[in-house]
């Protein structure tokens, strides 16, 4: 305890002093960290977005995806595992689908759906608001990624456990939806929550296809006041909004660990 | 449906690639009738019951259970299961629900059995095997003789007219034996039909009308337990029976 405080008040305050007697020390201090900047660019100020109200949009962003991508994700990995010939076809789309979206870098899925579908003219489709193809572009992504997790954990329950539920009479679905899923979740929920993590922070590139988030907000205050404040203010709240939920993954990784040694004791 | 036997099985082969692991097994099991199958590991009992439990498919050869031909194309495997309860080694309880929920879900969700029937169900019969009080537990706080008995009123909780037991006893501690055993002979007093590979060679001579020895896939001797057990025909069968006794299990 006393080794760790030791080291830690060291290692802040090397860094405090390097910042500090740094020969750009004060301009920096004004640029990024000025108190009325900061605040004017988080409340919003003269025809300048306020980045907070901004961030409400990243806020609505990450929850309408997240609710999304649990769903999406969760057919794919479900797909993926039906066995049988007739259902190649669906497996195929499925792996497909995980390998394209994986690979493909979401600024740029985000610049094909964003301006590729209302480029398409198809009626209504094509003329949704822009922050709508920003969560499609997330949400397609997203699901690829959180498809693999669920994948994980499905084949992580022992194939006895299924076997058991088949030989009760239940079938092949009944067996994957309450006995084989709920297991297969409850172990997935960390990396689940660390790919959220990810979520909430990529939220930002939405605004390349022009709607005004937080880091939208913060360049454009930037860009007429001269300051780099904004930035600070919106790297802050995404800040705050993510802590919580890394010290809840924490948490629940620590009592999946518990559980695991009483498991193995008894 | 009383005239056919409970179980039939026919010339039944099986083999995993190279490996042949049933050989022409013919078998006939009639209700009420408890028939044990003894023989060294990899002799091919637990693929034989899980053959019958449609778990595995035949390569050729018929099983047939109450007249009904289970081996054939087109035969609804779930609709068969629920009439054949199957027990295995390792328990393989839900981890993620109570007893109770173990019991009743096979009830609610392929019998569509109401949730209060079922429920009431699975109490009578955690009574019956004195597990009542562990009902609202997770199986995960059970011993491995408590947890095995909730497999096998989970598999009589689905009223079956078959039970196959798959050597039941063989992951418990030796005192947790004792338990279990009690459980499957009151179930053979009450007339259920069984059907159970088993190390257990005192409880095999105990508890069956008949007893079959298989070896390398094929059944090479069978007969009442007193003729099995004191004058067995075939050689290899005085010679896996010898080597029991050796090993102080007999």
């Amino acid at each position: 305890m006393l080794v760790s405080s030791a080291s830690t008040v060291l290692f802040f305050a090397i860094i405090a002093v390097v910042v500090v007697f740094a020969p750009g020390s004060g301009v920096v201090a004004e640029r990024f960290f000025s108190p009325s900047h900061l605040w004017q660019s988080l409340v919003g100020s003269g025809g300048n977005p306020s980045v907070l109200g901004a961030f409400l949009l990243n806020v609505k962003i990450f929850t309408v995806s997240e609710v999304f991508i649990l769903i999406l994700a969760l057919v794919i990995a479900v797909v993926r595992g039906i066995p049988g010939p007739v259902f190649f076809p669906f497996r195929l789309v499925a792996v497909a689908y995980t390998d394209l979206f994986r690979g493909v870098p979401l600024i740029l899925v985000l610049y094909m759906i964003g301006f590729g579908v209302p480029g398409l003219d198809l009626g209504f489709i094509s003329y949704l608001p822009d922050v709508t193809y920003g969560v499609i572009s997330l949400v397609l992504v997203y699901s690829a990624y959180v498809a693999e997790v669920y994948r994980a954990g499905i084949e992580s329950v022992h194939e006895s456990q299924n076997a058991a539920a088949r030989s009760l009479g239940l079938s092949r679905w009944q067996s994957l939806r309450f006995v084989v899923l709920p297991q297969a979740i409850r172990r997935v929920i960390p990396p689940l929550l660390n790919d959220f993590i990810g979520l909430q922070k990529d939220t930002a590139l939405v605004s390349v296809l022009g709607s005004i988030e937080a880091a939208r907000a913060a360049q454009i205050y930037s860009a007429s006041e001269f300051n780099y404040a904004s930035y600070v203010v919106a790297a802050l709240l995404f800040v705050l909004i993510t802590i919580p939920l890394a010290r809840f993954t924490d948490r629940l990784i620590a009592r999946d660990k518990r559980r695991r040694e009483a498991g193995a004791l008894a | 449906m009383n005239e056919h036997p409970a179980l039939l099985l026919e010339g039944v082969y099986k083999s995993f690639g190279e490996n042949q692991v049933l050989k022409g097994i013919d078998l006939i099991v009639e209700p009420h009738e408890v028939v044990c199958l003894i023989g060294a590991s990899g002799s091919g009992k637990s693929t034989l019951l899980r053959c019958v439990n449609l778990v595995e498919q035949v390569d050729s050869g018929r099983i047939v259970v109450e007249g009904e031909d289970i081996t054939s194309k087109g035969v609804d495997a779930n609709r068969i299961r629920r009439r054949i309860g199957i027990v295995y080694q390792s328990f393989n309880l839900f981890p993620h629900m109570t007893v109770l929920r173990n019991i009743t879900l096979a009830p609610r969700e392929a019998l569509k059995t109401d949730r209060a029937e079922a429920e009431r169900n699975a109490r009578a019969l955690l009574e019956r095997f004195g597990l009542l009080e562990k009902q609202d537990e997770y199986p995960d706080r059970l011993s491995g003789g408590q947890q095995q008995r909730v497999a096998i009123v989970r598999a009589l909780a689905m009223r079956p007219h078959l039970m196959l037991l798959d050597e039941v006893t063989s992951a418990l501690d030796p005192e947790l034996v004792a338990e279990v055993l009690a459980v499957i002979k009151e179930l053979a007093h009450e007339g259920m039909t069984m059907l159970i590979a088993t190390h257990e060679m005192g409880f095999a001579r105990d508890i069956a009308d008949r007893v079959c020895f298989l070896e390398a896939g094929q059944i090479l001797e069978e007969g009442p337990p007193e003729r099995i057990f004191t004058a067995p025909e075939h050689p290899r069968t005085r010679q896996f029976l010898g080597r029991i006794i050796e090993a102080g299990r007999l």
